[in-house]
């Protein structure tokens, strides 16, 4: 039930009580409160749960966590393939 | 979809296998808080590639599987009245009451409605204003502030025909029943992801601390459970007990403060029951006196209902991670999704479910694995 999906900011309405927006996910765009992300811009990914937006995705740790992953890639390839590591 | 493709990656998810495999020297048994996660594992076979040591138990992070028979029974009963529509989100409606369920009722009489957003059944409320509508409130911290903002928004528009029927509950008090159970093997937590985004890691620190027990706030794609993994045998081996963060791309330390702030002004910690495990202090919360008004518990007098959990369901030794789903005898025959004796067989998040659904009928010892393995990890039937 604690499901929340990323989706893209596309337009902020700040004229109505609680603020509203419209979010897109992958083409499919739904209203959704932002009354809890206030300094939310248009284009910033937010996590979103049961119509609310529960916090802004930090791009720049999204893809740091990805740097690290693709780091730890590459460097197996250089020293061979861990798959079956000694115990 | 962007943030989601990106950490489902088939290769990734090998190498950060083989960095567990690597790390691993000793048994752990590791659990996972959140229902969410408990579909992932089980979903993307994540066990499969975890050494035969490694033992994930499956926690009690599913709102509709630890909601009391009670509350179920009263939700109906509520349901029943011919002056009300009674919304909820959609799992709720295939949980077995007493003696029948919601959609039951759904289909008996009309009455009862599925909503997206909390703030659709007060839409709803606005536009029948000759009837009286009732959302039922379940959930854990992440639901909280949409809940909350419901009862907030019917204040504010003067709505006197909107109520909410609370049944929320919080993972800390639980946590802590699970570590300082006598018979308790859990070593690590995977923390819920997402009910950190809404509460922050602070009410953490004293149990990792109090209980010497690791845990990571964890996200619910499989390169994010398995680098909570990682990161919980990491401690685990360099005896560590420290509460970290994998999940910091959507979890702040402080959490929502907007959104907690709206917790607070809106409800208040008190005792729960849990279904098959029992009431635990201080786990969930009610509506403060000053939002009675809005508490259908209170407008439509159920909170004498009282019910018997079925003798043959064992939902709350597997919602505490002592039992494995089919280790029940009920397990397939007679519960099923279709047939449900016990709540976690309804919710897609359900460990019974999710067990049903994805095969895992049995402890098997999977081929390749050594022979004298009496571990009891499953394996996905072919």
């Amino acid at each position: 039930m604690c499901l929340a999906v990323p989706g893209k900011v596309v337009a902020i309405d700040r004229s109505v009580t609680p603020i509203m927006g419209t979010v897109n996910f992958s083409g499919v765009q739904k209203q959704i409160c932002l009354d809890w992300v206030p300094d939310v811009k248009e284009g910033d990914y937010v996590v979103v749960h049961v119509g609310f937006a529960l916090n802004t995705l930090d791009e720049g740790e999204a893809l740091e966590t990805l740097r690290i992953l693709k780091e730890m890639n590459s460097l197996d390839d250089e020293l061979g393939d861990p798959e079956e590591p000694p115990r | 979809m962007k943030f989601i493709d990106e950490f489902r990656d088939r290769a990734a998810a090998g190498k950060l296998a083989a960095q567990i495999r690597a790390t691993a020297t000793r048994p752990w048994t590791i659990m996972e808080i959140c229902g969410g996660q408990t579909h992932t594992i089980v979903k993307y076979g994540i066990e499969e590639l975890l050494p035969a040591e490694l033992t994930l138990v499956h926690g009690p992070g599913c709102p509709v599987c630890v909601t009391p028979l009670e509350l179920i029974d009263q939700a109906i009963a509520i349901a029943l009245r011919d002056d009300v529509i009674f919304t909820s989100f959609g799992d709720m409606l295939r949980v077995p009451g007493s003696t029948r369920d919601l959609l039951s009722v759904k289909a008996e009489r009309g009455t009862v409605r599925l909503v997206y957003s909390p703030l659709d059944a007060v839409k709803i409320a606005q536009q029948r204003p000759d009837k009286r509508v009732v959302f039922f409130a379940v959930g854990f911290e992440t639901t909280a502030p949409p809940n909350a903002m419901a009862v907030w928004e019917a204040r504010r528009l003067g709505l006197t025909n909107f109520s909410i029927l609370v049944s929320h509950v919080l993972v800390p008090p639980a946590m802590e029943v699970i570590l300082s159970s006598p018979v308790n093997r859990v070593q690590g937590f995977l923390a819920a992801g997402h009910v950190c985004a809404v509460m922050g890691t602070g009410e953490y620190l004293p149990l990792a601390a109090k209980y010497r027990v690791p845990i990571v706030v964890t996200g619910f794609e499989p390169l994010d459970i398995l680098t909570g993994l990682l990161m919980t045998i990491r401690q685990l081996e360099e005896g560590r007990h420290e509460v970290e963060n994998e999940y910091a791309r959507v979890v702040r330390p402080e959490g929502n403060l907007p959104a907690r702030r709206l917790i607070s002004q809106v409800f208040e910690p008190v005792d729960r029951k849990w279904r098959g495990i029992g009431t635990i202090p201080c786990s969930g919360y009610r509506l403060r006196d000053e939002f009675s008004a809005y508490d259908a518990e209170k407008i439509y007098e159920v909170g004498g209902i009282s019910a018997q959990e079925s003798p043959l369901c064992i939902a709350g030794q597997v919602l505490q991670g002592l039992k494995k789903p089919h280790e029940c005898s009920a397990f397939g025959h007679p519960c099923t999704p279709e047939h449900p004796l016990g709540a976690p067989m309804v919710s897609s998040e359900g460990a019974c479910a999710a067990y049903y659904h994805f095969g895992r009928f049995a402890s098997v010892t999977p081929p390749g694995r050594r022979i004298d393995d009496d571990s009891d990890r499953h394996y996905v039937q072919p």
